[in-house]
């Protein structure tokens, strides 16, 4: 934790609500985002119980297993789900502009430009928490293999017919949300959290009841009291009054309410009553949505309280890498590959991770960028430094056609900790980068001689070096990190890494004794 | 990095005395010279495609790749190593000049400006490029992992040696293991492991975990691999081996090629009966000082705690020291190149580095333990990683931490720290979670510091500001 969030926390505690973290918004928030708030089974893993889903806070689709060990009844809830997300999913794979994109050329070897499609715009997922992105991933696992009937007339068990394509896309989404960065699925409190710093723990900054008590506390009430309400508060018939934001339901719910009602539903479906089954399967609907509706509505005003923020200047950069995610998902869908696999291979497990990390450390210095908040952190970090410029001496490189290499002293008060000829950076207007380096220190803070992004010319371009008396931040970190190295194909994996795969497909694990239980 | 400041060890051979050990057991050298033997006798002639070596700290790691490399030169079988660092490669590329002026090595590097040690240039029959092809038919090749990654187009070697394979991460080693067909793979199991920036958790247990160690998916690919260990330290002297030994390779065992009397560290000037000269006197005498500081939650950057390491150095050069030992007849003035301060954290490097220079010390090391790691000293002084701190994390309790920053000596090392770890170790037993498939390393850090602490108490001296 940074200097300024620990100090920021200990404001939020002495203010009695959460300071901001950030003066911009981080991440892209979609105009029409798909909320996802799903419950889970206790006990039962992967069991979903029901969820809220859709795109009109005031319209939720409510969506109820009313006997969650009831595998027809699961089925049914996945193809109700794919009906509710599938289309609005699906909604934004036609709206596209044209793309120029190097791509290696199969005959000559060469980086040629090709012109591809781009979605324009991408859907979005939110869910309530960490929790719910784990259980998004959860539900594309036990989804994307499934074979529906047209896949293989002789399946025993077909699944509905969209339900492994919603497996194939949370997958996806699941997946995705693992990049630094990533917009397409967000966990409303890691947004929050982001975005506004509370008195509390990080863990229990996972509630997103008590997380958004700290950020906008009720009148007269400060954050402290109203999160230990949201936590703990019981009502008169012993039910938490802010329950939690899922997937895990609360025991005592279970226990008091639902575990009843199954039985009655269990109960009447074993009379055969139709009436006595309607009637139950009414009553646990009107239960999960008591249980759900808090969190959608929690999840939408955290919304809300983002978009009192504007929008980081890069966030559209990250956004169209996320466009680029989808559309890419949407190519291979089309082309009828096969789903994910259940393991990433030795080539595409380095190369999500090598992304990631790309994806990391651009995410670090965009933020730095976009928001002189974050700026300050790196500052007091000693990874960044800021001040007056209070002289430019123009100097030139030694080359046989003398470059400019202008040296520019900084007035600071920041202590960067600047090893002998570090590299520098500042942003230009115009979105570009100029380089420096580091010389040595002058009274009042260091000289840096500027390196790059003054034109090809003998004489810099107009305003690319800075005057006396402006204002300048230079970084220690670069502003756009380069990717990794290419990495072998993945049927060329060398015999460190255990060789080429097999030519045959992975065997299907053994049918044991425990498969017929 | 330059090479007076990295070991220089022998490989056995003969030199270096028994010490302490029996009549009956071969000596250090012998048993180094054994040692080094097999492992050059299945690089050169052995079946299998690749060989381990794990080298304890100070055991002629560098002298051994310097040798298996001019031996597999000799044998006429062209050879890429793959360092990690651009300071270890021209680190090699100098001593492999050194070793054989005449040997055509090459130095390829990257296209930044001042891409390699200029110092290179001095050497005749060492050729630098950017391009590997510019570089074929020279008898070696040496360049960084990243480097190596990017290099496309060229015949793949027949032999590659892969120095610090410990500290290099798998993905990494995928990039690279198309370019040889056989390699040596040498390293030091205890160190640092490789680290990534993001979480990779989702492969643990996989083989092939891109964030786990280049040797670890080697030998889960290829567990018939020859293993082999060199088994003395010529850097630790007698009094370190056994600590170090004990607490970070409890299974692998090693000793000190050097016996209890041939390293002394001695002063031209008396203690003036500070806490500060106390410790030195202390570490002088038997290999270890702890300079304990009254308990108390800090910052990283301790101001006090930081005082007091820079306080231990100023003394250190005051004082006059001298460094008796195998190496030269006559005791060697120990200047400020020969001592090290190691830290956990880079904000408390600086620190520490802006109170030398208000204290007027310059020209000490100091820097974090990733940066240590691989470099040797007569003496160190170590900001312990737990000092002050109100929690013990997985990055504080990293055995490789502790195992860098208490092994980069050859006489003494002197810990500063604040009183109280024990407790906050007992409050933060590990709670790491175990997953699948991996192999649990031993030991843990939570014990390493436990031990480690237990046996520096009795070297306590305790400092009241």
């Amino acid at each position: 934790m940074s200097l300024i969030t620990t100090l920021a926390r200990l404001e939020a505690v002495r203010a009695g609500r959460a300071q901001a973290r950030a003066t911009v918004l981080h991440r892209h928030l979609s105009d029409r985002p798909l909320a996802f708030v799903p419950l889970t089974t206790a006990g039962e893993a992967g069991a979903p119980l029901g969820a809220m889903v859709g795109t009109d806070r005031d319209a939720p689709r409510l969506l109820v297993v009313a006997q969650p060990r009831d595998r027809d009844l699961r089925f049914a809830f996945l193809a109700d789900l794919a009906e509710a997300v599938l289309p609005y999913v699906e909604s934004y794979a036609d709206g596209v502009e044209a793309e120029e994109r190097k791509e290696t050329d199969p005959e000559t070897g060469r980086k040629v430009p090709v012109e591809v499609e781009l979605c324009t715009d991408a859907p979005q997922l939110l869910v309530p928490s960490a929790a719910g992105v784990e259980f998004v991933r959860l539900l594309g696992r036990s989804m994307r293999f499934r074979r529906t009937a047209e896949d293989d007339p002789d399946t025993p068990y077909p699944a509905p017919a969209r339900v492994p394509l919603l497996g194939r896309w949370l997958t996806h989404y699941g997946e995705r949300s693992r990049v630094p960065g990533s917009s397409l699925l967000l966990p409303m409190t890691g947004l929050l959290s982001r975005h506004w710093a509370t008195g509390q723990s990080h863990v229990e900054d996972q509630h997103l009841g008590a997380l958004l008590a700290w950020i906008d506390p009720p009148e007269g009430e400060s954050g402290a009291e109203a999160a230990l309400r949201a936590e703990t508060g019981r009502g008169p018939d012993g039910l938490l009054c802010c329950p939690p934001a899922g997937p895990a339901t609360d025991p005592a719910f279970d226990n008091r309410l639902l575990a009843p009602a199954t039985a009655r539903y269990d109960a009447a479906r074993a009379a055969g009553s139709p009436a006595a089954l309607s009637r139950a399967e009414a009553e646990i609907r009107d239960l999960l949505a008591s249980q759900l509706r808090p969190s959608w509505d929690a999840l939408w005003r955290g919304a809300d309280l983002l978009r009192t923020l504007p929008e980081g200047a890069r966030v559209a950069d990250r956004w169209k890498r996320d466009r680029w995610s989808y559309t890419g998902h949407r190519d291979r869908v089309r082309a009828g590959e096969p789903p994910q696999p259940k393991r990433d291979d030795a080539v595409a497990a380095a190369q999500k991770l090598a992304v990631r990390e790309t994806a990391q450390a651009r995410l670090d210095a965009q933020e730095a960028l976009d928001d002189p908040l974050v700026m300050a952190e790196r500052r007091v970090a000693g990874e960044a430094f800021a001040g007056r410029v209070t002289e430019v001496e123009m100097a030139y490189s030694d080359a046989k056609v003398p470059r400019p290499r202008p040296l520019v002293t900084v007035l600071t008060e920041d202590r960067p900790q600047l090893a002998e000829s570090a590299k520098v950076y500042r942003a230009l207007a115009g979105g570009k980068t100029q380089t420096g380096e580091f010389v040595s220190y002058a009274p009042g803070g260091p000289v840096v001689r500027l390196t790059g992004g003054m034109g090809r010319g003998k004489v810099p371009e107009e305003g690319s070096v800075p005057q006396e008396g402006d204002h300048v931040c230079w970084t220690l970190f670069e502003h756009a990190p380069r990717g990794g190295p290419e990495l072998p194909d993945a049927e060329a994996v060398p015999w460190t890494h255990g060789g080429p795969p097999a030519a045959v497909a992975e065997a299907p694990d053994p049918v044991t004794d425990e498969d017929f239980v | 990095m330059t090479g007076a400041e990295a070991s220089t060890e022998p490989l056995g051979g003969a030199g270096a005395s028994a010490g302490a050990l029996g009549a009956a057991a071969p000596g250090p050298g012998a048993a180094a010279a054994r040692a080094t033997a097999a492992i050059l006798r299945d690089t050169l002639h052995g079946a299998h495609r690749g060989v381990v070596v794990d080298s304890p700290p100070g055991a002629g790691k560098s002298t051994l790749v310097v040798r298996a490399a001019r031996e597999l030169a000799a044998a006429g079988r062209p050879l890429m190593i793959v360092a990690q660092t651009n300071a270890q490669v021209d680190d090699l590329v100098d001593r492999l000049a050194t070793a054989e002026p005449d040997l055509p090595v090459g130095r390829l590097h990257s296209s930044d400006p001042n891409p390699y040690d200029p110092a290179l240039d001095q050497h005749p029959a060492v050729v630098t490029s950017a391009r590997a092809a510019e570089l074929t038919g020279l008898d070696v090749v040496v360049s960084t992992a990243a480097k190596w990654a990017h290099t496309k187009g060229v015949e793949p070697w027949g032999h590659a040696i892969v120095d610090e394979a410990y500290q290099m991460r798998s993905d990494a080693l995928l990039a690279v293991a198309g370019l040889f067909e056989r390699a040596l793979f040498v390293g030091d199991p205890g160190q640092l492991d490789p680290f990534s920036v993001v979480g990779a958790e989702q492969w643990a247990g996989l083989a092939y975990d891109p964030s786990a160690s280049a040797v670890s998916t080697l030998l889960a690919h290829n567990p018939e691999l020859p293993q082999h260990r060199l088994p003395v330290s010529w850097r630790l002297p007698a009094s370190a081996a056994p600590l170090v030994s004990a607490a970070f390779y409890p299974y692998t065992p090693f000793r000190s090629g050097t016996g209890h009397g041939d390293r002394r560290l001695s002063f031209g000037v008396r203690s003036d009966g500070s806490a500060a000269d106390r410790v030195l006197d202390e570490a002088a005498e038997s290999g270890w000082g702890l300079l304990e500081l009254p308990a108390r939650h800090t910052p990283r950057t301790d101001p006090e705690a930081v005082r007091a390491v820079a306080l231990v150095v100023r003394r250190l050069l005051d004082r006059g020291g001298a460094a008796s030992s195998e190496r030269a007849e006559e005791p060697v003035p120990l200047t400020a190149d020969r001592i090290a301060v190691g830290t956990a954290h880079r904000d408390q490097a600086a620190a520490v580095r802006a109170a030398l220079a208000d204290l007027g010390v310059p020209g000490v090391t100091v820097d974090t333990a990733n940066r240590l790691q691989g470099r040797e000293f007569d003496v160190t002084v170590v900001l312990h990683p737990l000092s002050g701190r109100p929690d013990a994390t997985a990055f504080h309790l990293e055995t490789g931490r502790l195992c860098v920053l208490a092994s980069r000596h050859r006489h003494a090392c002197v810990v500063v720290c604040r009183a109280g770890v024990t407790e906050l170790l007992d409050d933060h037993p590990s709670t790491e979670p175990v997953q699948l498939g991996v192999t649990v390393k031993f030991p843990d850090g939570w014990e390493a510091m436990m031990s480690t602490l237990d046996q520096w108490s009795g070297h306590r001296v305790v400092w009241r500001p």
